[in-house]
C-alpha cells in the first residue's frame, strides 16, 4: 500500500526525516510513536504531499508520488486540531471531499448521513461547527476524512486534545471502526497507551529515524534500545557485562533470559521484575518513596550504590517508606538492550 | 457568483495591462511615431481649458477637408504649454492653440513647434506676427488686459473712474482695486507686465509699493477676483463684492451685457483704457505630430474668416485678421485700446521668474 | 507578487523617477547642486516650515476633537450610531475640492458665519485647520475607535478592583494598549495633512503654500522641474520616514492585547458625565462635519426663486456656456465607470499584494508593504506629469486612453485594499488550505473554497473603500481626465471655476449627489463590517 524508501526532509541543516524506510500493508493500522520533534508529523505531511522530500521516495500502491500534487494523491489526513471549515456546517464539512471528487448531490447526502451515523452523530448535519464539543469535532473531522474513501487514512494526534476518559473510549471505538471498514491507517501519536490500543504495528521514531518497529507486544516486551525503553517509561537502565545467563552491574549480579546477547550491554529491569527477598540475600536498598497506583504500589528504592531503582509491588507486599529492604531480580523481566545508544 | 466573475474579469484585465507594460518598459528611446494608416481622419487640437468654438464652425472645417477636429483641453494656459514642453517630440496632438506672448519664448526656446507659413497671413497686421522669420507660430486672436470699473459705484460717489496706472495709486482710489496673483493667473501676469513696461525695470517695484500702500487686494484667480470681489459684475453683486476696480479684460463689459437678463442698454462696467496690456494668442504645428498635413489645414482654418468671425463670442477676444467682422455686441459695448502696453516675448521669458518672485515678496509677504 | 510589483513599477515608480530625473538631469548630466541652492531659498524654507507646522497643528487639533469621538463610538450604544459612523467617514472620501467648497460655503464670503456674525475665515489658516479636522476625523475614529471597541473592559475593571481610580485605571491599562494605534492614526493624519493639496489651494489663497502646492506651482505653472524635483525628493524622504515609523507602530499595535467582540463592550451611557460626553461629541460632529455637508445640500436646492430642483434638472442639459461637451448626468456615469474599473484594478493588485505579503514575511516584503503606501503621500501632479512623459510610446501610449484615469485612481486605492486585506488574510490558517488540499481540492479550488468565503467580507469592504476613494480622487484625475468625459469631482471643480449662479448651483447639486453615493456605499460597508475586518480604516 504505502512504501517509503530513504525519505529525507531537511529544515536547514537539520534532518527532520532521515532516510526513513517504512511499509504499510493493506488494511493494516500502523501507529508512529515518538516524542514531539521526532519527525512523525513531517512523515505524514510528506506522504500527503504537503511537505516536499529532499531525498527518497513515497510510493502509494507501487506508484511513485514524486510530483503528484496533494489533491491527487487520494489519501486522507485528519489534522491534529481538526481544522474544520468554520464557515460550513457539519454536513458541509463532511461533504467537502465528496464535492471535490465530483460526487453527485443525492449520493453525497446519503454518504454524509451514513458517515455521521458511523461516527455516532446522526442528524447533526445542520449544526454549526463552532457549536460542537471537542469530541464531536473529532468525530466530524474523522467523518470528513473518511468520506471520500481514501486509500490511506492518516491521523495526526487524533485524540490529542481530548480528556483522558473520552480518549480511552474513542480509541477502542476507532479500532473497531477501522477493522469494520478495512481502512488502511497511518497514525502518529506521542501517547503510547493510544498507540498500543489502536495499532497492529507500532513504529517508534527518534530524531527523524525509526528506532523500532513491531507489534505493540513486541515493542513493549523487548524495547530495542535505551531510547525506546525510556520513551516507554522504563527508567531502570544500567550498563552491564553479560556473560552467559547473568550480567554484572552496579546493582550486583542480575539474571538474564536465555539467549541474550553477550558482552558490554545496557540492561533494562522492568519494575515488575524487582522482588523483596530475605534480609542479606539481595541488594540492600532504602525505600525512598512509595506511591499508591490503584492495582499496585510504585516504590522508589535507593541502593547503596548506583542509580535509583523503580519497583512495582502488589498491594500487600509493598514496604513502607523509610524501611530497609533487600531485593532480587526476575530474569523474565530483564531485557538486554541491543542498541548502542546509552 | 457575480463577484467571482468580476474578479476573474479584473484579473484578466490587470494581467493584460501589465503584460502591455512589460513590453513597453523596454523601449525608452523616443522614436518618432509615424502614422501607420495612410490618411488619418482626425486632427487633434490641443488647447487650454478656455478654448471654445461653435459646432457649426468646426463642422465647416470637416466639410472643407474631410477631417474631424478632436479638441483636447489640457489644463489652464500655462499648464497646457508646460505639458507640451514636457512631451516634446511625442505630443498629445497635432496643433497647439492658445500660447500667448507671455509664454511664447519658453515654447519657442524648447522647440516644440515646427515652421509652417499659413495661407492668408497677409490679412494679419505685421505687428502681431512675432515669429515673422520662421513662422513657427501664427497669431490667432488678441485681447487686452485692463482694469475694469463699476460704473454705478463711481457715479454714486461722484468720482471719476481711474484711467491710467498712475491713477490707481492715488489716495482717491484707496482700497478699491483687486488684482490676480501673476503666478497663478494670466490676467494677473499681464497686468504686472504692463506695469513693468510702463515704469521700467527700476521703477515698477516702487509703483507696486505705492499700490500696496493704497490697499490693493490679491486673489488667486480671475474667477475669484471678477465674480466674488468685484462689485460691478453680476456675480460680484450677488456675492456682495466690495471692490469697484478689478483687473480683467477689455472685452468684459460686452460679456456682462451678453449674460444679463434682460440685456441692459449700457454696460454696467467700464474699461480704464490707460491700464491695458496686450495679449496675443498663437497656434503652432507640434513637432512630432501624427497628422502634420491635417494640422496645417487646421491652422489655415483658424485664421479663416469663418473661424475669426466666430472667435469674439466664443472666447471673448478680438480677431486678428483685418477682414473679420466684429459682432454688434462688441462694437456697441466694447472699447478699442489704441495704446496698450506691450513687451518683447524674449524679455518676458528672461525676466518673468525674477519679476514674479520680486512681486511675491513685495506684495504677498 | 509579480503583478503588484509590475503595476507599482510601471504606473508609479517609472513615471515619478522619470519626472524627477528630468528635473535633476536636464541635459544628460546630474545637477545635484540644486539641492543646496533650493533648500536655502527663503521662500522654500517658508513653504517647508508652513507645511510642517500646519500639519502638526492639524494633527493635534484632529486628535483633540476626534479622540473623544473614538471613545464614544467605541464604548457607547446610541440610536443612529451606525449611520453616524458612515456619515463621519464621508468627508474622508470626498474630493478635497469639495471639502474646500463646503468650508467656503460655511466660513467664506456669504457663508453661514458671514451671514450670521460677519465672520470670515477664508484665506486664513483656521479654515485650513478646520477643513483638515473635517477631512481626517474618520481616520482617528476608525483606527483608534476600532481597537478601543475591542479592548476588554474587564481589564480596566480588574485595575479598579485592585484599587486604581477611574482615571488611573484608564491611564495605566487602556492608554498603553491604545497608544500605538493613536500614534498610527496621528501619523496617517500627519501624512494626509502634510500632503494636502486641494484644501490649501482653495482655502489658503495666494499667501499660503505647502510642499504639495509648491510642487504643483513649480511644475505646472513655472516648469521649474529642478526645484520641483528637489521638493519631490524632500517629500519622498519625509513620507518614507513617516511610513517607516507608521509600519513599526502598526506592528507593535496588537501584540499581546486581549481583544473581545466589539458588540460586547458598548453599552448605553450612564450618568450625567457620560451623557454630557456623548452630547459634546455629537455636537462637535454636528458642527464640524454635518454643518459643512449640510450647507452643500442646502445650497444645491437654493435657487434664486426659493428652494427647488432647478440645479438638478440643469444637470441633464448640455451647458450653454460650453463648459462641458456632455450633460452633467453623464459625468456621474463616467465617474461610476472609472471608479468601478479602478476598483477592479485596485482590488486585484492590492489583493494579490496582500496575499503575497501574507505568504512571505521578510524584511524585503515588509519594505514593499510600506512602498505600496507611498502613492498616498506623493504629489499627484508629480505622478500626473510622470504619466505624461513616460506612457507616451506604443504599446503603452495610454495618455489618450480612458484607462489612465482608473489607473491613477487605483494607485490611491491599492494602499487601502492592502491595509484592509492583510490582517484578515493573515488570520486564515494555512492548515485549512492543507485540509482542503488533502480532501482533493486543487490550489485554486482551495483558495475559492477556503480563503474566499473567509475573506469575502473583507474583500467587499476593501472594494467598497477603493471604490469610494476612486470616486473622490481629485488631484491626479483633474490632471489627466479628458474634458469630454470628466469625473464628478473634476466637473465640480470646473463648474466652480466658472462664474454664475447656475454653475455654482450645479456644482453644489453634483457635490450632493457624490456625497450621497459615498454615504450610501459607506453605509453598506458598515453593515458588512465585522470584527475580523476592522483593519485600519
Amino acid at each position: 500500500m504505502l512504501t517509503l524508501t530513504g525519505a529525507t526532509v531537511r529544515f536547514g541543516a537539520r534532518a527532520v526525516l532521515d532516510a526513513v524506510d517504512l511499509e504499510v500493508a493493506d488494511h493494516e493500522i500502523v501507529c508512529v510513536l515518538g516524542p514531539s520533534g521526532s519527525g512523525k508529523s513531517t512523515l505524514l505531511r510528506a506522504v500527503a504531499g504537503l511537505q516536499a522530500l529532499d531525498g527518497g521516495r513515497v510510493l502509494l500502491d507501487g506508484a511513485d508520488q514524486t510530483g503528484v500534487p496533494v489533491h491527487r494523491r487520494g489519501v486522507g489526513l485528519m489534522f491534529q486540531d481538526h481544522q474544520l471549515f468554520p464557515q460550513r456546517d457539519v454536513a458541509g464539512n463532511v461533504a467537502f471531499g465528496l464535492r471535490m471528487h465530483g460526487v453527485g448531490t443525492a449520493e453525497r447526502g446519503a454518504r454524509v448521513e451514513e458517515l455521521l451515523d458511523l461516527v455516532g452523530l446522526p442528524g447533526a448535519g445542520r449544526r454549526a461547527v463552532s457549536s460542537l464539543s471537542g469530541g464531536e469535532q473529532q468525530r466530524v473531522a474523522l467523518a470528513r476524512a473518511l468520506a471520500p474513501r481514501p486509500r490511506l487514512l492518516m491521523l495526526d494526534e487524533p485524540l490529542g486534545q481530548l480528556d483522558r476518559g473520552l480518549r480511552e473510549r474513542l480509541v477502542t471505538e476507532l479500532r473497531r471502526l477501522f477493522r469494520q471498514l478495512g481502512t488502511t491507517v497511518l497514525a502518529v501519536t506521542h501517547d503510547q497507551g493510544e498507540a498500543f490500543a489502536l495499532a497492529d504495528r507500532v513504529v517508534v521514531m527518534n530524531d527523524g529515524r525509526i528506532a523500532q518497529s513491531g507489534t505493540p507486544l513486541d515493542v513493549w516486551r523487548s524495547p530495542a534500545s535505551a531510547f525506546v525503553a525510556r520513551f516507554l517509561g522504563f527508567d531502570n537502565i544500567v550498563p552491564a557485562t553479560v556473560t552467559g545467563a547473568a550480567a554484572d552491574t552496579v546493582w550486583g549480579k542480575v539474571p538474564v533470559p536465555d539467549g541474550s546477547p553477550q558482552g558490554e550491554r545496557l540492561l533494562l529491569i522492568r519494575p515488575a521484575g524487582v522482588r523483596v527477598t530475605a534480609a542479606g540475600e539481595g541488594l540492600g536498598c532504602h525505600v525512598a518513596a512509595r506511591t499508591f497506583r490503584g492495582g499496585h504500589v510504585a516504590v522508589t528504592l535507593r541502593p547503596a550504590e548506583g542509580p535509583l531503582l523503580e519497583a512495582e509491588f502488589p498491594l500487600r507486599d509493598a514496604p513502607e517508606a523509610g524501611a530497609e529492604v533487600d531485593v532480587e531480580f526476575r530474569a523474565e523481566d530483564v531485557v538486554v538492550l541491543d542498541g548502542e545508544d546509552a | 457568483m457575480n463577484t467571482k466573475k468580476a474578479a476573474a474579469v479584473a484579473l484578466v484585465a490587470a494581467l493584460g495591462v501589465t503584460s502591455l507594460a512589460a513590453c513597453g518598459g523596454g523601449n525608452g528611446d523616443k522614436g518618432k511615431a509615424d502614422g501607420a494608416s495612410p490618411a488619418p481622419k482626425t486632427v487633434t487640437l490641443v488647447s487650454h481649458d478656455s478654448f471654445n468654438a461653435s459646432e457649426e464652425v468646426l463642422a465647416e472645417f470637416t466639410k472643407q477637408t474631410g477631417l474631424t477636429v478632436k479638441v483636447l483641453k489640457s489644463g489652464d494656459a500655462g499648464e497646457a504649454v508646460n505639458k507640451e514642453i514636457l512631451t516634446k517630440g511625442s505630443p498629445q496632438g497635432d496643433v497647439f492653440f492658445g500660447i500667448d506672448n507671455t509664454l511664447l519664448s519658453r515654447a519657442l526656446d524648447n522647440g516644440i513647434f515646427v515652421p509652417y507659413e499659413a495661407k492668408g497671413l497677409d490679412r494679419i497686421p505685421a505687428a502681431l506676427q512675432l515669429d515673422k522669420e520662421q513662422h513657427r507660430v501664427t497669431p490667432i486672436d488678441s485681447g487686452d488686459i485692463c482694469v475694469n470699473y463699476d460704473k454705478q459705484y463711481f457715479a454714486d460717489k461722484k468720482l471719476a473712474p481711474p484711467q491710467t496706472l498712475d491713477d490707481l495709486a492715488k489716495p482717491a482710489y484707496k482700497d478699491l482695486l483687486v488684482v490676480e496673483n501673476p503666478e497663478r493667473s494670466s490676467p494677473g501676469l499681464g497686468f504686472l507686465l504692463g506695469t513693468v513696461a510702463k515704469y521700467g525695470d527700476d521703477g515698477w517695484q516702487d509703483y507696486w509699493k505705492k499700490l500696496k500702500a493704497n490697499g490693493v487686494k490679491t486673489v488667486d484667480s480671475w474667477e475669484l477676483a471678477y465674480d466674488q470681489e468685484f462689485s460691478g459684475s453680476a456675480g460680484g453683486r450677488k456675492a456682495k463684492g466690495d471692490r469697484p476696480l478689478v483687473v480683467s479684460y477689455a472685452s468684459s463689459p460686452p460679456v456682462e451685457v451678453l449674460y444679463a437678463k434682460p440685456q441692459p442698454k449700457v454696460a454696467p462696467t467700464g474699461v480704464s483704457t490707460g491700464t491695458c496690456f496686450r495679449q496675443t494668442e498663437f497656434a503652432g504645428l507640434l513637432d512630432g505630430a501624427k497628422n502634420p498635413e491635417g494640422g496645417k489645414k487646421l491652422i489655415d482654418f483658424l485664421i479663416s474668416k469663418k473661424f475669426q468671425d466666430d472667435l469674439p463670442l466664443q472666447m471673448f477676444v478680438n480677431p486678428v485678421t483685418n477682414d473679420a467682422t466684429l459682432p454688434e455686441l462688441f462694437t456697441r459695448h466694447g472699447v478699442v485700446i489704441d495704446q496698450p502696453y506691450a513687451m518683447e516675448p524674449k524679455k518676458i521669458a528672461d525676466n518673468r521668474e525674477q519679476w514674479i518672485q520680486q512681486w511675491t515678496s513685495l506684495v504677498l509677504k | 507578487m509579480v503583478l503588484p510589483v509590475g503595476f507599482f513599477a510601471v504606473f508609479f515608480a517609472w513615471p515619478v523617477v522619470s519626472i524627477v530625473e528630468r528635473g535633476l538631469r536636464p541635459d544628460g548630466r546630474w545637477e545635484l547642486g540644486g539641492f543646496g541652492e533650493t533648500l536655502t531659498r527663503p521662500e522654500i524654507l517658508d513653504v517647508l516650515w508652513f507645511t510642517l507646522w500646519q500639519a502638526l497643528a492639524s494633527t493635534a487639533l484632529t486628535l483633540l476633537v476626534a479622540l473623544p469621538g473614538a471613545y464614544v463610538f467605541a464604548r457607547f450604544d446610541f440610536p443612529g450610531k451606525r449611520v453616524l459612523r458612515a456619515v463621519v467617514t464621508v468627508p474622508f472620501v470626498l474630493p478635497t475640492v469639495m471639502v474646500g467648497t463646503a468650508f467656503l460655503a460655511l466660513v467664506g464670503r456669504r457663508g453661514l458665519l458671514d451671514a450670521w456674525w460677519g465672520v470670515r475665515l477664508d484665506t486664513s489658516v483656521w479654515a485650513i485647520l478646520l477643513a483638515h479636522v473635517f477631512f481626517n476625523y474618520a481616520v482617528v475614529v476608525r483606527t483608534v475607535g476600532g481597537l478601543w471597541a475591542q479592548l476588554d473592559p474587564r481589564q480596566e475593571e480588574a485595575a479598579r478592583v485592585l484599587g486604581a481610580s477611574r482615571f488611573r485605571a484608564w491611564r495605566t491599562v487602556t492608554l498603553p494598549a491604545l497608544a500605538p494605534s493613536v500614534a498610527a492614526a496621528a501619523l496617517m493624519v500627519f501624512l494626509f495633512t502634510a500632503s494636502s493639496f486641494g484644501i490649501v489651494q482653495i482655502l489658503g489663497g495666494p499667501a499660503y503654500s505647502t510642499l504639495e502646492t509648491e510642487i504643483y506651482r513649480q511644475t505646472a505653472d513655472r516648469l521649474q522641474l529642478s526645484t520641483a524635483a528637489v521638493l519631490t525628493m524632500v517629500q519622498f524622504v519625509a513620507v518614507g520616514v513617516i511610513l517607516a515609523v507608521h509600519a513599526r507602530t502598526v506592528r507593535r499595535r496588537e501584540t499581546a492585547l486581549r481583544l473581545v467582540a466589539a458588540e460586547r463592550t458598548a453599552r448605553r451611557p450612564r450618568g450625567a458625565g457620560q451623557w454630557a460626553l456623548l452630547g459634546g461629541v455629537l455636537l462637535s460632529v454636528a458642527l464640524l462635519i454635518l454643518a459643512p455637508l449640510g450647507v452643500l445640500v442646502e445650497r444645491s436646492f437654493a435657487t434664486p426663486d426659493g428652494y427647488g430642483l432647478d440645479y438638478y434638472r440643469a444637470l441633464q442639459e448640455v451647458g450653454d456656456n460650453g463648459t462641458f461637451l456632455v450633460p452633467m448626468t453623464d459625468t456621474i456615469v463616467n465617474s461610476l465607470e472609472y471608479a468601478l474599473a479602478a476598483t477592479a484594478v485596485a482590488v486585484t493588485v492590492g489583493g494579490l499584494a496582500a496575499a503575497a505579503l501574507t505568504r512571505r514575511a521578510g524584511r524585503l516584503v515588509r519594505g514593499f508593504d510600506a512602498l505600496l503606501m507611498l502613492p498616498l503621500g506623493v504629489s499627484a501632479v508629480t505622478v500626473g506629469f510622470g504619466f505624461l512623459i513616460t506612457l507616451d510610446e506604443p504599446p503603452l501610449d495610454l495618455r489618450a486612453s480612458w484607462i489612465l484615469v482608473p489607473l491613477a485612481q487605483a494607485l490611491v486605492g491599492v494602499p487601502f485594499v492592502v491595509r484592509i486585506m492583510l490582517p484578515v488574510l493573515r488570520a486564515v490558517d494555512e492548515r485549512l488550505r492543507e485540509a482542503a488540499a488533502v480532501l482533493g481540492a486543487s490550489p485554486w479550488r482551495a483558495w475559492r473554497e477556503v480563503d474566499l468565503p473567509l475573506v469575502r467580507r473583507a474583500l467587499l469592504v476593501a472594494a467598497g473603500f477603493a471604490f469610494a476613494v476612486s470616486l473622490g480622487e481629485f488631484g491626479a484625475t483633474v490632471f489627466i481626465a479628458r474634458p469630454d468625459n470628466p469625473t464628478l469631482p473634476v466637473a465640480v471643480a470646473r463648474l466652480l471655476g466658472r462664474p454664475g449662479e447656475l454653475n455654482y448651483g450645479q456644482a453644489m447639486a453634483l457635490s450632493t449627489i457624490l456625497m450621497v453615493v459615498c454615504a450610501v456605499s459607506l453605509l453598506l460597508l458598515e453593515r458588512l463590517r465585522t470584527d475580523r475586518t476592522s483593519g485600519e480604516f
